[in-house]
C-alpha cells in the first residue's frame, strides 16, 4: 500500500509487521520517532504481543535486548550515535553469543563536538563489531531492509544493524510503498532461535573461553558474516518474490555501463550522486555509481566486479579515520587489489554538511581528469581550518578550537568580546 | 539446540572437573566419645540412645538403652548420674536431665510391656550368679543374653539387693524394682532366694555350672566404739534400711541421730522423719562440703527438716542423750578435736559409717587375693580363682548400684570370653568429644527441665517417691536439649554448608559420606559441625 | 509444675537440617534432591563464600519456582568460576553476557518470558540476575536501578564479598571502612578504606520502593531461604543482598567463611532485615552480641588495625557503624526478629 510518510514511521511500521516480540528503547535523536511511533503501537494494542521497554539507557537498551532474545524473543532496538557508543560493549557482546537482534541506527554524528546531524560515523565505529551493517539509500529501503534484517539475522544467529541516515530519511517524509501483514508473514517465518534459555533444556550461554578455543570462536564469527555474503543476495531475490521490489542484497550498480569513473558511497547520498551522474552521464561523462548496500559483510568480490572495467573509482564517505583517512575507501581498496585502478577517498558531509550537486559535479569532474588528491574533504573552509593551525602554532594554549572557529566564522562573533 | 561453539555450554559439565586434587588436607567423619557415655559407670550408650528419644522413638531409645543396662526405671531413679556432670551442656547452660529421660524410658517400658529380645543359640555353658543385687542381676542379664544358663543364687528372700534393702522406697519404689528384676527373669534367668552360698566351690560343683560371678554386696555395717549405757539404742544404718522391707518397722524413737556423711546416712535420716521422729539428726565430722553424700540428697534432706550437726563427732551415748565433741579441720582438711563437747537429746543412734563384705563363702577356694575386706579381681573381673569372676560392692570400687551393674556388665563379657577360651578385648575407646569440639552455636537455647517434686508435707510422711517422672513432652524435650556430642545426629550441616557440593547424604538414619573427587579441603564442614564428628586429616602428597 | 511451653527441635532452623523437623519444614538444602544448581567441580577457591550463597540462593528459587527459573549472571568470580570452557557448573539455563548489565539482561528475560507465556508459547518462568558487589554496587549500578524503577519482574540477587575479588581484590563500593584492599592500602594517615565513603545498596533498593528488599548471609540458610522463596513469590522488581565472606579477599581460614558471616551478622556491622514497598518490615535479632573487634580480628584485611599498638580509634569508629545499624535496624530488638 502506498503511503506518504515519515521514514522513521516507516520503519516503525515496518517493525510492526516483523511482529517483534520485544523492542527497548532510549530516546536520541534522530531515532526517536521510530521507537515513539512503536512505543505507541504497542500501547494502543496495534502491535500486540509485544513487550516495550523504557530503559534507562542504550547500554540497557542492547542487554535487555540480549536478555529477551537469549530468551526467544524476536527483539529490536533503535539508537544512533552516542547512544551506539554508550552501548558497544553490549553490541559486540550480543554477536558474540549469536543473537539475532535487529537494530536500526540512524546515522549521526558522533562527538566532542556534540553535533546531531547525519553522518555515518558511529555505524562505522562498529564495523568490526560482529553485527552485520546494511545501509539503506531511501526509506523504501529502510522499510524493506529491516524486514530482510530479521530473516537474516534469524537465520544466522547474527545481529543486523539498519543504517538509515539521520534527519535526511528518518525525518524525510516520502511516498512508501507499505507491504501488508500478509506479505510480510510469507516471507517472514516466526523466530526459531539456535539456541534459547529454556527450563525444560538448560545451556549456559556466555561461557568464558581462553585460548585454547578463542580463535577459533572468532574464526566462526567471521565464517558466518561469510556466509551472510551468500544468503544476503538470495533472500533479496526471495524478497522480490514476494513484494515485487529489488531491494536489498550487497551492492548496487547505477549507470555503471561503459563508465571509466565509478563513484562509491552508502546511504542516502547516492540519491544526490546519481542525480550528479545523470548529468554528467547527459553531459558525455562516462561515470557510474556504486552503491554498498552491506558494508558487513564487506561483499570484496562483489565490489570487485563491478569496478574491475572502470579506471578509477572515488569513494565518497561520510566518514573519517582519522590520522588515515576513509573507512569505507580502506574497504574498497582492498576489493580492488592488483586491478590497478586510481582511488580517490572523499570525506563529504560529516556532522551534516550538506552535499550538494554542485560540489559533486566538480568533484566528479576532478576526479575524471585525474586531478583529485588522494584524500579530499570536500568544501572544507580552509580558511578556517588554517588560520586555527596557524593559532596553535603560535600559542600553546590557544582555546577550544571549535568555539574559535565558530567565532572566525562570525557565528559567534558578536556574543564574545 | 544447534549450540554456537565453546559459548554455550551442557548444564552440570564441570564435574569432569575433579576438583578434589587441589586438597592439601580432608575431612573424615568420627565417632567421638561423648563424655556422658565416658563417664557412665555401666557404659551406656547413652548419646546413642538419647538420639532415638529425640525423635520420640522411645521404644528404639529403650532398647539401646538396655543394651547395656537392663534397669533403666531403677537407674533412672537411684543412680547419681556421673553422665550428667560430664555433660558439655552444662557449658552452655545446664547438662541435659540424662537421668530423668532415662528413668522416662524405663517407666515407659514398664508401662507399654516392652521385653527384652530372646536371647539366640544356646551356648550350653552354665554360669552360677551369687547374690541378686544390682551388680548379680546385670551380670545375669547379660550372660543369658550371651546364650548361657544362668542362675542366680539368692541369700535373701526377696531379689535386688542393696536396691530393696539399702535405697528407701521414697526413692525407688518397690514396683519399679519388682518390674524389672521380673524382666531380666523372663530371660530364662533362674533365681533362688533364700539360697546361701557357704561355700562357692560346692555349689559350682553342686551346680555343674562352668563359672561364677559373684556379686554378693556388703551388708555388715560397719560399727564405731562408742561408749554407752545400756538404755541407748545404738543400730547400724543397714539394719534400719533392711527392716524398712519388712513387717516391723524400726523403732527409732523421737529423736534420732545419725552418724555418718555418707548417701547411706542421708536415706537413714530421711527414713526417720517419714516414720515420725521429731528430730532426724545427722552428725558428721567434717564439713558440709567435704561430705561424701551427693549434694542433691542434703539439700532434699534439708528441705524435709533433717537437721546436720556438722564437724562433730559421737563419743559418748547415754541414756536420751549423746555427747558430741566439736571438730576443726586442720590444713590437709581432717577433723582434729577440739575439747570442747556438746550434749544432745537421742532416743536412737544410728551408724551409718559404711558396710563390709560377708566374704564367708569364698573360705576355701585357693587363690583368692583379699585386701581391705574387699576381693581382689583383676581387669577381667576375674579373681585369682579361675573361673570366680566377682563384682559390684564385694571388690575394690565405688559402691553405687551404677557401678554395680557396669561390673556385670563387664564381667559378663569376659566370662562369656572365658567359657570359649577367649579373652575379651573391649573395643578402643575413641577420643573425647570435649565441649572445645563443639560448635554450639547451632543449638537452640532451652534451659533445663525440672521435674515435678512431690509437696514438703507429704514427704515428711510418706513414703511416695519424691522426685518424679516427666511425661512425654518433656522429657522429650530434655532429649533433644542432648548436644551429641561427637556422633553425628543427621544435622545436615556437612550436606549444606560444602561449597562444592562435596558430601553426599546418603538418607535418613544413614548419615553422609565425602565425594572426595569434589571436596577442597575447605574445613567448612569441620567447623560447622556442631557435634564435633568431623576431623581434619592431613594429605600425603 | 508447668510444661515447657515452646517447641524445641534441638537445633531447631538452626542447623541445614533437623531430622525433628516435619519434612516441609526443612530447608531446601537439607533436601536429598535439591537441584544443586551451582554444581560440583566448579572452581572457586576453597571455602568460597559466594559459591555457597549462590546455590544456597538458587537451589531456594529453583524450588520455589518449580524448576522453572533462568537466571542472569554478572561478570566476576562468580561467572569466572562457574563456567569456563568448556564446562559450566550451572544446571539451570543460565546466561552472562556483561560485568554492568545483568539486571537489564534479566529484564530483557523477564520480557520475552511474558510475551511466550501471553501467547500460549511458554510457562511460568521465573528470573534472578545475580552478581558480586562491583558487578551490582558500582558498575552494574544503573540497570540495577533501571530495573528497580520500572518494577521489572527481576529478582536481583547481589553476592556482597565487599571488592573486586575476581581482579586482585580492589575496592568497591561496597568495601567496608579501614579495609585494605590492593587499591586502599594500609598506607598513610587513614590506612585502609577510608571512612565516610561506599554506599549500601539495599538501603537505596528500599528507596525505589520495590516490593521486596532484603539482606542476608551465609551463615543464616534459613532466613536466606526464606527471603528467597518470599521474593519468588512476589512479583515485581526484588533485591537480596547476601553477605558472602571471601578468604582471598578477606585474609580469612578457608574453614571461617560462615564463621565470619555470622559475626558480621552479631556485630551488628552487617544487618540482616528484610523490606517490603520501601519499609522496613523484619530484622534478624542478633542472638549473642558481639563487639566488632571479634568480627575484624581473624580478617588480614583488618590487620593493620591490631598492630602493635591497635588503632583503638579506628575500631571505636567500626563499633559506632555497628550500633547505628543496631539503633537504625532494630537488631537488640527481639520482637522485630521473625
Amino acid at each position: 500500500m502506498l503511503k506518504q510518510c515519515e521514514g522513521s514511521h516507516a520503519v516503525a511500521e515496518a517493525v510492526a509487521l516483523c511482529r517483534p516480540e520485544v523492542i527497548c528503547a532510549y530516546p536520541i535523536s534522530p531515532q526517536t520517532h521510530i521507537v515513539e511511533g512503536l512505543g505507541e503501537m504497542c500501547k494502543s494494542g496495534e502491535l500486540h504481543d509485544c513487550e516495550f521497554i523504557n530503559v534507562e539507557s542504550e547500554f540497557a537498551a542492547m542487554s535487555v535486548a540480549i536478555g529477551s532474545s537469549a530468551t526467544g524473543a524476536r527483539t529490536y532496538t533503535a539508537t544512533a550515535s552516542q547512544g551506539l557508543l554508550f552501548m558497544v560493549e553490549a553490541v559486540y557482546n550480543a554477536s558474540g553469543l549469536g543473537l539475532p537482534i535487529v537494530m536500526t541506527v540512524a546515522n549521526r554524528a558522533i562527538g566532542a563536538p556534540i553535533n546531531i546531524w547525519n553522518d555515518h560515523s558511529d555505524s562505522l565505529s562498529q564495523r568490526d563489531c560482529g553485527w552485520i551493517q546494511l545501509f539503506a539509500e531511501t526509506n523504501q529501503e529502510a522499510l524493506d531492509l529491516h524486514i530482510q534484517a530479521f530473516k537474516l539475522a534469524e537465520e544466522l544467529s547474527l545481529p543486523v544493524m539498519v543504517c538509515m541516515d539521520g534527519f535526511i530519511l528518518t525525518h524525510a517524509y516520502e511516498r512508501v510503498d507499505m507491504p501488508t501483514q500478509a506479505q510480510v508473514d510469507a516471507f517472514l517465518p516466526p523466530y526459531e532461535p539456535r539456541q534459547v534459555l529454556d527450563p525444560a533444556e538448560p545451556v549456559s550461554i556466555g561461557a568464558m573461553v581462553g585460548p585454547e578455543a578463542f580463535m577459533e570462536v572468532r574464526y566462526l564469527a567471521h565464517a558466518k558474516q561469510m556466509q551472510a555474503l551468500e544468503r544476503i543476495p538470495q533472500l533479496a531475490e526471495e524478497f522480490k518474490a514476494v513484494f515485487g521490489r529489488d531491494i536489498g542484497g550487497l551492492t548496487h550498480t547505477y549507470r555503471g555501463e561503459g563508465a571509466e569513473t565509478m563513484v562509491v558511497a552508502m546511504g542516502s547520498v547516492l540519491g544526490t550522486i546519481k542525480d550528479v551522474v545523470d548529468e554528467m552521464r547527459d553531459a558525455g561523462h562516462k561515470i557510474g555509481v556504486l552503491g554498498i548496500t552491506s558494508f558487513r559483510p564487506f561483499p570484496l568480490d562483489a565490489v570487485g566486479a563491478a569496478l574491475k572495467n572502470c579506471k578509477r573509482f572515488v569513494v565518497l564517505e561520510k566518514s573519517l579515520a582519522v590520522g588515515i583517512g576513509g573507512i569505507v575507501a580502506t574497504n574498497v581498496r582492498m576489493a580492488v587489489t592488483g586491478m590497478g585502478l586510481k582511488g580517490y577517498t572523499v570525506v563529504a558531509g560529516l556532522g551534516g554538511r550538506a552535499i550538494t550537486k554542485k560540489s559533486l559535479y566538480g568533484l566528479f569532474e576532478k576526479a575524471g581528469r585525474s586531478e583529485l588528491a588522494p584524500l579530499t574533504f570536500l568544501d572544507l573552509d580552509w580558511e578556517v581550518v588554517n588560520r586555527q593551525l596557524e593559532r596553535e602554532r603560535q600559542t600553546r594554549r590557544s582555546g577550544p578550537a571549535a568555539e574559535s572557529m565558530l567565532r572566525d566564522l562570525g557565528t559567534v562573533a558578536s556574543k564574545i568580546a | 539446540m544447534d549450540k554456537p561453539f565453546a559459548i554455550t555450554l551442557n548444564p552440570g559439565s564441570s564435574l569432569a572437573n575433579h576438583t578434589g586434587s587441589w586438597r592439601t588436607s580432608r575431612p573424615v567423619y568420627v565417632d567421638r566419645l561423648p563424655p556422658c557415655n565416658a563417664a557412665c559407670p555401666a557404659g551406656e550408650n547413652i548419646q546413642g540412645w538419647l538420639f532415638h528419644a529425640e525423635s520420640g522413638d522411645y521404644e528404639k531409645a529403650w532398647r539401646v538403652l538396655v543394651e547395656n543396662n537392663p534397669m533403666p526405671a531403677i537407674m533412672g531413679r537411684v543412680c547419681y548420674h556421673p553422665c550428667e556432670t560430664g555433660c558439655n551442656r552444662q557449658h552452655l547452660d545446664d547438662a541435659v536431665g540424662i537421668n530423668s529421660v532415662e528413668r522416662f524410658l524405663g517407666d515407659e517400658a514398664i508401662k507399654r510391656g516392652w521385653k527384652f529380645d530372646k536371647p539366640g543359640r544356646s551356648s550350653g555353658k552354665r554360669v552360677l550368679v551369687v547374690g541378686a543385687g544390682p551388680s548379680g542381676l546385670s551380670a545375669a542379664y547379660h550372660l543369658a543374653r550371651l546364650g548361657h544358663a544362668v542362675e542366680i543364687h539368692e541369700a535373701g528372700p526377696l531379689a535386688g539387693g542393696m536396691m530393696r534393702f539399702g535405697i528407701p522406697k521414697y526413692r525407688l519404689p518397690r514396683e519399679v524394682l519388682d518390674a524389672e528384676v521380673g524382666r531380666i527373669l523372663e530371660l530364662g534367668v533362674v533365681l533362688r532366694l533364700d539360697t546361701k552360698v557357704d561355700n562357692i566351690a560346692e555349689s559350682m560343683k553342686a551346680g555343674k555350672f562352668d563359672a561364677a560371678f559373684l556379686a554378693v554386696g556388703a551388708h555388715i555395717g560397719k560399727r564405731a566404739y562408742i561408749p554407752a549405757g545400756d538404755a541407748t539404742k545404738i543400730i547400724d544404718a543397714v539394719s534400719v534400711l533392711r527392716s524398712m522391707e519388712g513387717e516391723e518397722k524400726p523403732l527409732l524413737g523421737r529423736r534420732v541421730v545419725i552418724y555418718g556423711g555418707g548417701n547411706t546416712a542421708i536415706d537413714v535420716a530421711r527414713t526417720a522423719k517419714r516414720l515420725g521422729a521429731s528430730e532426724s539428726i545427722i552428725v558428721y565430722r567434717r564439713t558440709r562440703e567435704k561430705m561424701p553424700a551427693h549434694d542433691f540428697e542434703v539439700e532434699e534432706a534439708l528441705q524435709e527438716g533433717v537437721m546436720m550437726k556438722w564437724l562433730s563427732t559421737i563419743k559418748q551415748a547415754g541414756e536420751g542423750n549423746i555427747t558430741i565433741e566439736k571438730m576443726v579441720l586442720d590444713d590437709k582438711g581432717f577433723p582434729q578435736s577440739t575439747g570442747e563437747f556438746e550434749t544432745l537429746e537421742a532416743d536412737s543412734v544410728v551408724l551409718a559409717l559404711g558396710q563390709d563384705v560377708d566374704l564367708s563363702l569364698l573360705e576355701g577356694v585357693p587363690g583368692l587375693e583379699i585386701n581391705d575386706g574387699v576381693v581382689q579381681v583383676g581387669d577381667n573381673m576375674m579373681t585369682g580363682s579361675d573361673g570366680i569372676f566377682a563384682g559390684g560392692d564385694m571388690v575394690p570400687s565405688e559402691r553405687t548400684v551404677t557401678v554395680g551393674v557396669g561390673h556385670g556388665k563387664k564381667a559378663s563379657y569376659h566370662i562369656d570370653a572365658w567359657l570359649r577360651g577367649e579373652t575379651y578385648v573391649a573395643p578402643p575407646k575413641a577420643e573425647i568429644a570435649g565441649f572445645e569440639r563443639l560448635n554450639t552455636w547451632y543449638y537452640s537455647e532451652a534451659p533445663h527441665t525440672m521435674r515435678p517434686m512431690l509437696n514438703i508435707i507429704r514427704r515428711q510422711s510418706t513414703f511416695d517417691e519424691v522426685l518424679g517422672g516427666l511425661d512425654e513432652t518433656n522429657a522429650q524435650f530434655e532429649a533433644r536439649r542432648c548436644l551429641s556430642c561427637g556422633n553425628c545426629f543427621e544435622c545436615d550441616n556437612c550436606y549444606g554448608v560444602c561449597p562444592d557440593n562435596a558430601v553426599i547424604k546418603l538418607g535418613p538414619g544413614k548419615r553422609f559420606e565425602f565425594n572426595y573427587d569434589y571436596c577442597k579441603g575447605c574445613g567448612m564442614c569441620v567447623a560447622e559441625c556442631p557435634c564435633g564428628a568431623i576431623k581434619t586429616v592431613e594429605e600425603e602428597i | 509444675m508447668p510444661l515447657q511451653p515452646v517447641k524445641f527441635y534441638q537445633t531447631g532452623t538452626f542447623t541445614v537440617g533437623n531430622r525433628l523437623l516435619a519434612p516441609e519444614e526443612r530447608s531446601v538444602q537439607a533436601n536429598m534432591q535439591r537441584t544443586n544448581s551451582l554444581n560440583s567441580g566448579h572452581r572457586a577457591c576453597q571455602g568460597c563464600g559466594e559459591a555457597l550463597g549462590a546455590r544456597y540462593a538458587i537451589d531456594a528459587a529453583m524450588n520455589a519456582s518449580n524448576r522453572q527459573l533462568i537466571a542472569a549472571n554478572a561478570t566476576g568470580c562468580l561467572e569466572v568460576f562457574s563456567t569456563p570452557y568448556p564446562e559450566t557448573s550451572w544446571q539451570i539455563p543460565w546466561i552472562h553476557s556483561l560485568f554492568g548489565n545483568t539486571a537489564a539482561v534479566a529484564t530483557g528475560i523477564a520480557a520475552a518470558i511474558k510475551i511466550k507465556k501471553q501467547k500460549g508459547q511458554g510457562g511460568d518462568v521465573r528470573v534472578v540476575a545475580q552478581g558480586g558487589d562491583g558487578g551490582t554496587t558500582d558498575i552494574g549500578f544503573g540497570c540495577l536501578s533501571g530495573m528497580f524503577e520500572r518494577n521489572d519482574d527481576v529478582l536481583y540477587i547481589c553476592y556482597d564479598n565487599g571488592g573486586y575479588m575476581n581482579t586482585g581484590v580492589q575496592r568497591s563500593s561496597a568495601t567496608p571502612a579501614a579495609a585494605r584492599t590492593a587499591t586502599t592500602m594500609p598506607l598513610g594517615p587513614e590506612p585502609g578504606n577510608p571512612f565516610g565513603q561506599g554506599k549500601f545498596v539495599p538501603a537505596i533498593a528500599m528507596a525505589h520502593e520495590i516490593p521486596y528488599v532484603a539482606t542476608a548471609t551465609v551463615a543464616d540458610l534459613r532466613d536466606l531461604e526464606h527471603k528467597i522463596t518470599k521474593a519468588m513469590g512476589m512479583r515485581g522488581a526484588r533485591y537480596i543482598h547476601i553477605l558472602v565472606p571471601c578468604p582471598l579477599g578477606w585474609g580469612t581460614a578457608s574453614q571461617d567463611t560462615i564463621h565470619l558471616a555470622r559475626l558480621a551478622k552479631e556485630t551488628g556491622i552487617f544487618p540482616v532485615f528484610g523490606a517490603e514497598y520501601g519499609e522496613l518490615k523484619t530484622a534478624l535479632a542478633i542472638r549473642r552480641q558481639l563487639p566488632v573487634e571479634d568480627y575484624l580480628r581473624p580478617q588480614k584485611r583488618f590487620a593493620h588495625l591490631f598492630g602493635k599498638s591497635p588503632a583503638v580509634a579506628t575500631i571505636a569508629r567500626i563499633q559506632a557503624l555497628a550500633d547505628k545499624n543496631i539503633r537504625k535496624y532494630g537488631l537488640l530488638d527481639r520482637e522485630g526478629s521473625r
